[in-house]
């Protein structure tokens, strides 16, 4: 076995009891690492009582999953995943950072998590010590305070157990804020200030399970590779390649701000009321002259250092420090909120990564609440009295604190969109879900597909394993390299998928041979290891619960929204027609290997050996 | 390659992108592996945005040299790096005390002091920072006004102390607040 340490590490809080678990190699091949191998543990785990766990009880698991070429390929990364208390099924959420890096050359490929902890914990890993310490000094913190709290402890434990060596460097850490405290399924496991797990909605898992932070450090090398010579050059090669990407360099995911509006008709706009804007004020340029006060940022290995520092150091929100922020946050606290500033982008984008709040379900939720509140379905007493007006920043960052809190109204928003809709729904009589722009209660990410511009299709979020995931789409062809099938390698490996646009051809699938030694090739992964992990996850997606279960056909649909004609710009009238949308939901369970409604076809589990499942889809989905 | 003059490695914050990039390559020329820990220079990250580059900064009359008591520790005549002798090296910690930032360490498995060596003069990390585009690590030779090596321990300082100074320039006043 090349590229592992060998050895992943089990903590259960209740008990406090620690194990070393290890894997076969033909279960680490298939399944690799991250998303892949997370999905088969929480199979092999849950998968005969799915329906019953609770995401947010004590017997839902929560894994952080390095993969082989974590601190390898440029852009470490770290997937968390678990029981999802946003869609009821399996998200693979990754989060950059070296939290991945020190965990590998601490002796670890992964964190298995169970039970609850009885009081507020932090997991303290340094080399083959592990410790659960107590976290009531730091529980309510928000993230910053958290992080600062955590290195000084980190720093200090070090020093003590470890003097003789010199200094240490700061150990690295994964953390919730409030939102998780307050279990909010929207809450995000976060890294450094600005760094975020967010889809999945895996803070609240960390929460419920009252474990506020795992720290890291790790002092040895990463773990051995098939072929070392061939790793580095092939590392050097990329490298030399990723900086063809110059744009992307320069503005990270930022440039899409006035892109996705003005050229795309993609981004939302007044909760996906509109997808255009031609707001010159939110360019790229702007963010880069007003409020980047780092021009290139990034984690472990990155050579693109998409991420820029941003901070407001004059006006209203003085002291506003944020990530890029990337397109996502950019869009989905910007003009979905009215918002067409720099400044107030950095503010509500910093707002949600203190309070632990995903910038994109926040963002949604926001979304939503602002236009019930147009349409006079909210009131101000409904809020609190709040005037959430579009274009109002301080409003939302004040519904947002609400939220992370669980006071008023924030306690129902805490569910997320599609749960609050159903909620709201009932308190006022009427269905609200038509303004829900999701899939499977995943806010859908800040890319529409109603102009048909945009990297996603028509059937990119309905029938995604990961719902509204933007990162992992359903696409055709299924070697596509935004198709979830590919997207899973980057999740599995585990690195970022923002190190491989500009790569030549092939490097990849000889970088994951060159430390692995496995002969894994292309055509193997789509054929059988991509499929492998995809049809567990459609499974767990659709025996769901225990508090929605979602319906084949009738759930895999997009957003009642798509299927309205853009109102303005150069895409006027664009929509998804439901008769194209529907054959190509159909050509897509074909290609993929389900049946007219979904369901992963005996014959292809069958092949691939998860006799298990295909046992539990006859008997529990008729 | 023609004779090799004495270099320094120029550092400014500011332009550190966290990618690490240089620990990366350090370890690879010096350990055959990707090993952090290992790594001659190595980034210090205790407030997010604020990553130090900490490594050795050539002093002009360098206690650490001084300080050992086996002469393990050599000044290069080729390069001006500070050079360890494993074979002598005693793990006795005095060169960490000795300098003023706590730059030199141990090995986490040889347990022998370890300093930057320049790579023989052609520092790796310095490569991949120029060939990202990031230079916040640069070679220099000048010495455009008297004795600069006079200046070079100003350098010499320990991360928090860095960043202390760093996070002010970097997010102004709030910057107190993360140290």
């Amino acid at each position: 076995m090349r590229g592992y340490a060998g050895k992943f590490l089990e903590i259960d809080l209740e008990t406090e009891k620690i194990k070393t678990v290890s894997f076969e190699d033909e279960i680490l091949r298939t399944y690799l690492g991250g998303r892949g191998l997370g999905t088969k543990i929480l199979w092999d785990r849950l998968g005969s009582k799915w329906e019953t766990i609770d995401p947010l009880g004590s017997e839902n698991i929560l894994l952080a999953m390095t993969g082989p070429l974590t601190g390898y390929y440029p852009g470490g990364r770290i997937c968390i995943t678990g029981k999802s208390p946003q869609s009821n099924g399996i998200v693979g959420s990754t989060i950059a950072g070296e939290f991945g890096i020190e965990l590998r050359c601490a002796g670890w490929d992964g964190i298995i998590i169970t039970g609850s902890a009885s009081e507020p914990s932090y997991l303290s890993i340094i080399d083959s010590e592990i410790e659960l310490k107590k976290a009531d000094h730091i529980w309510g913190k928000e993230g910053k305070e958290t992080f600062k709290i955590l290195v000084k402890e980190g720093r200090e434990e070090l020093f003590n157990k470890k003097s003789e060596y010199g200094e240490w460097k700061n150990p690295a850490i994964l953390y919730i804020g409030p939102a998780a405290e307050n279990k909010s399924r929207m809450a995000v496991v976060s890294g450094k200030w600005t760094h975020a797990a967010g889809y999945g909605g895996y803070g609240g898992v960390m929460g419920s399970k009252n474990l506020k932070a795992i720290v890291a450090k790790g002092s040895g090398p990463l773990p051995e590779v098939s072929d070392a010579d061939k790793t580095f050059d092939l590392l050097d090669k990329a490298c030399k390649d990723l900086m063809d990407n110059d744009a992307f360099r320069r503005w990270g995911t930022g440039y899409i701000g006035y892109d996705c509006g003005a050229r795309t008709s993609s981004e939302p706009i007044r909760n996906w009321q509109e997808e255009w804007h031609d707001e010159r004020s939110f360019g790229a340029d702007r963010f880069e002259q007003r409020v980047w006060i780092k021009r290139y940022w990034g984690d472990f290995g990155c050579q693109t250092t998409c991420y820029k520092i941003a901070m407001c150091k004059t006006g209203p929100f003085k002291g506003a420090i944020d990530d890029n922020p990337d397109y996502e946050l950019q869009a989905y606290l910007g003009p979905n909120l009215g918002l067409y500033t720099p400044e107030e982008a950095v503010y509500t984008s910093s707002r949600m990564d203190d309070l632990g709040i995903c910038g994109i379900q926040g963002g949604n939720v926001l979304g939503f609440a602002g236009e019930l509140y147009q349409r006079g379905i909210l009131s101000k007493d409904d809020l609190d009295g709040i005037d959430l007006k579009w274009g109002d920043a301080k409003a939302f960052g004040d519904l947002a604190e609400k939220i992370a809190h669980r006071e008023g109204i924030g306690d129902v928003l805490a569910e997320g969109t599609y749960r609050a809709a159903l909620k709201l729904g009932e308190m006022k009589g009427t269905d609200l879900t038509k303004y829900v722009v999701h899939g499977k209660a995943i806010g859908c990410g800040a890319h529409g597909i109603r102009s048909h511009l945009d990297f996603p299709t028509d059937i990119a979020y309905a029938c995604s394993v990961q719902g509204g995931d933007h990162t992992s789409v359903a696409a055709l062809p299924l070697d596509h390299g935004n198709s979830e099938l590919n997207t899973l390698l980057h999740d599995s490996g585990v690195y970022c998928w923002f190190n491989v646009f500009s790569i030549r051809d092939g490097l990849l699938w000889e970088f994951l041979e060159a430390v692995t030694g496995w002969g894994i090739t292309e055509e193997e992964w789509y054929s059988r290891l991509a499929p492998s992990v995809i049809h567990i996850q459609r499974a767990v997606l659709l025996l769901g619960g225990p508090d929605i279960k979602w319906s084949p056909l009738e759930d895999d649909e997009n957003p009642d929204r798509f299927y309205e004609p853009l109102p303005s710009g150069p895409n006027k009238g664009d929509k998804i027609d439901i008769a194209t949308f529907k054959d190509m939901r159909k050509e897509y369970f074909e290609t993929v290997g389900w049946d007219e409604r979904g369901i992963p076809k005996s014959e292809v589990l069958k092949s691939l050996g998860l006799d298990d499942v295909d046992k539990a889809l006859r008997e529990k989905l008729n | 390659m023609s004779e090799t003059k004495p270099i320094w490695i120029a550092r400014d914050f500011s332009r550190c992108s966290g990618c690490r990039r240089c620990e990366i390559v350090c370890s690879i020329h010096h350990e055959k592996k990707i090993w952090p820990d290992a790594s001659r220079v190595r980034i210090y990250m205790l407030v997010p945005g604020a990553e130090i580059p900490h490594l050795c900064t050539q002093c002009e009359d360098p206690p650490c040299v001084d300080s050992c008591p086996v002469s393990a520790l050599s000044i290069s005549e080729k390069t001006g790096a500070i050079l360890v002798d494993n074979e002598k090296c005693t793990s006795c910690r005095n060169c960490i005390e000795a300098c003023q930032g706590r730059i030199p360490f141990l090995h986490p498995e040889s347990r022998k002091a370890v300093i930057c060596d320049l790579c023989d003069g052609d520092p790796q990390c310095v490569k991949v920072c120029q060939e990202g585009r990031w230079g916040a690590l640069w070679t220099t030779s000048e010495k455009p006004m008297g004795n600069e090596d006079f200046n070079k321990k100003l350098y010499a300082r320990k991360p928090e102390e860095m960043v202390k100074d760093f996070v002010t320039l970097l997010y102004g006043e709030k910057g107190e607040e993360f140290v």
